[in-house]
């Protein structure tokens, strides 16, 4: 291409589109691509490789310990929180692999929001704060922009009725269930394109449970979701497709109806009906 | 469990009553206006006692320390806690503790035959020649024994003990509060900032509290190297003029106090040092027990 210098050449589409990975021209919003993980020396993860569509809920289950808290952890690259960590592999946000040299993990977290087992609010804050804590961490300074965004969020995880008018009282103040809806709210203010949660329910009864299953339905429709869930039945009522995962490995990935009326493989068919786990 | 109440009560009133009763003779010959003398005349006929000078000193020397030991303190404690992989911090937190076992007399020991020196040499020589005919604070020759030397080693002296009960604290906040400052996006540096120090606020305000209490209380690391003046020229009019803390003078005097005002006089210094120390803790408390107050119907 003599004819044209290197700079214009950065320019065109077909050196653009050239950069992009099949993720997105697939069509999907995550790509994990042969994802190994240790603790120390012992593997988690065992060359994992699954592909979620945009704006669907993917369930990640499996028994206790069989590695879907640390691949769920592996997507936003908060599994380098633990010291003795280490991954391998690839995971694609659209096109971009987040575990390259050049990319910084806190722009991946903020488009990868998260939830966690336990709820977890900032105790020091009010509950508006901790909802506009991550706007702020950003630099967003424009007071109405941050209540509106606010307001939107705890709508958002269908809590806003019951805190509308205690907004300035401390997060820890709420019950727990409406403690994890705030911490979905935290998250759901950064306006994540994908939501990844762990556990969410497993602290909570089964009303609130019902709550956040609720939610998700409304959540798949703005955002991408992929929850790790020990409940079966919950896998079953909220996802759209569900992985199956034994040992660190992926055993079975597919359609929610699939995994669970129609199984591949055995080991599925045991663990669905309660053999097992 | 009674006579373990009973005893505490029991020598706090009787240290308290002693100290009382031993000040008396110097409060009755000078009243209150012991508190806000500053003049030091233990020669028989010309007698004059006040403890002005003294608390001056006492609470410049203290604020020199902490206002250097307390951000190293918590940047030492932040990157054991926060930063180091566990193959450096924990070694590094346990010399801290080692430091922290040290007797202030070797410190003091040091400071007096090495540090100083380099005090003079690197901090307060240049500052002298540069700032000294401008601004007033800096404005005396130095010599390296004076209240700002106390208050470097003062701070090198608090500076273990505070960086390792931080470092406790900042271990002892669950790491779901950093799992949600990460998962927003915040830098290592917004967690510190904006999560773990407002979570852990009432714990480090008593780390440092406890360091000021060292600080205030330390008698022979100061009287080492504060220069020990006397009287109105103990209040420091510069960082580079020797002074003289509650501590040190009733340590430097206690030999000689023969006549009853001058012992007394000590006692009643004593007393002053005994109700700031006292007062340092009591306000700690309090400002620590708003801090953490919870609104009512809060749960963890």
């Amino acid at each position: 291409m003599s004819w044209m210098s290197s700079e214009e050449y950065a320019n065109t589409t077909s050196y653009k589109l050239s950069l992009l990975s099949d993720t997105k021209r697939r069509g999907y919003k995550v790509s994990v691509k042969n994802l190994n993980s240790w603790f120390g020396s012992k593997q988690a993860l065992k060359d994992i490789n699954f592909d979620v569509k945009e704006n669907t809920v993917t369930a990640l289950i499996g028994p206790s310990g069989c590695g879907k808290t640390t691949l769920i952890r592996c997507l936003n690259r908060m599994n380098e929180m633990t010291s003795s960590a280490t991954v391998k592999g690839s995971v694609y946000l659209d096109d971009i692999d987040i575990y390259a040299s050049n990319v910084d993990p806190v722009i991946i977290k903020r488009r990868m929001g998260m939830v966690f087992q336990k709820p977890n609010p900032f105790p020091t804050m009010s509950i508006y704060d901790n909802v506009a804590a991550g706007l702020k961490l950003n630099g967003i300074r424009n007071k109405a922009l941050i209540r509106e965004i606010v307001e939107e969020s705890l709508k958002g995880a269908v809590l806003w009725d019951e805190v509308k008018d205690e907004l300035g009282k401390p997060g820890l103040s709420l019950s727990g269930g409406q403690q994890q809806r705030l911490c979905i709210a935290r998250a759901l203010a950064m306006q994540p394109e994908v939501l990844l949660m762990d556990e969410p329910t497993s602290a909570l009864d089964p009303i609130a449970s019902a709550k956040i299953e609720e939610l998700m339905n409304e959540l798949r429709k703005e955002l991408t979701v992929i929850i790790v869930t020990h409940n079966m039945q919950q896998a079953a009522r909220v996802s759209d497709y569900t992985a199956f995962m034994y040992l660190g490995e992926l055993v079975e990935y597919g359609p929610t109806k699939q995994i669970f009326e129609n199984p591949q493989k055995e080991l599925t068919e045991r663990y669905i009906s309660g053999k097992f786990g | 469990m009674i006579g373990a109440a009973g005893y505490t009560l029991f020598m706090l009133v009787l240290v308290a009553a002693s100290v009382i009763e031993g000040s008396m003779p110097i409060f009755s010959f000078e009243g209150i206006g012991f508190f806000f003398g500053t003049d030091w005349n233990p020669v028989e006929g010309r007698e004059a006692y006040g403890a002005l000078p003294y608390v001056v000193g006492t609470l410049v020397s203290s604020a020199i320390a902490m206002a250097i030991g307390v951000p190293i303190s918590l940047g030492i404690a932040v990157f054991i806690s926060e930063i180091s992989p566990p193959r450096f911090g924990t070694p590094i937190g346990f010399i801290i503790e080692i430091l922290a076992a040290i007797p202030s007399i070797i410190y003091g020991l040091w400071a007096l035959f090495v540090f100083r020196f380099w005090i003079v040499d690197f901090i307060e020589r240049p500052l002298y020649e540069a700032f000294g005919g401008t601004i007033p604070l800096f404005a005396r020759t130095p010599f390296g024994l004076d209240i700002f030397t106390a208050g470097i080693v003062l701070a090198i002296m608090i500076i273990p003990i505070i960086s390792s009960i931080s470092r406790e604290i900042l271990k002892a906040i669950p790491n779901s509060q950093r799992e949600a400052a990460y998962s927003l996006g915040a830098t290592r540096w917004e967690t510190v900032w904006k999560v773990l120090f407002p979570y852990a606020k009432a714990g480090l305000l008593g780390a440092a509290i406890l360091g000021l209490g060292r600080a205030v209380g330390e008698t022979m690391l100061v009287t080492m190297v504060i220069g020990n003046a006397v009287g109105a020229n103990a209040i420091p009019d510069t960082l580079f003029s020797p002074s003289q803390t509650l501590s040190s003078i009733i340590a430097n005097e206690f030999n000689e106090a023969v006549t009853v005002f001058h012992s007394s006089a000590l006692i009643a210094l004593g007393a002053v040092l005994f109700i700031l120390t006292m007062g340092i803790n009591v306000g700690a408390r309090l400002l620590v027990s708003r801090m953490v107050k919870v609104t009512p119907g809060a749960k963890e």
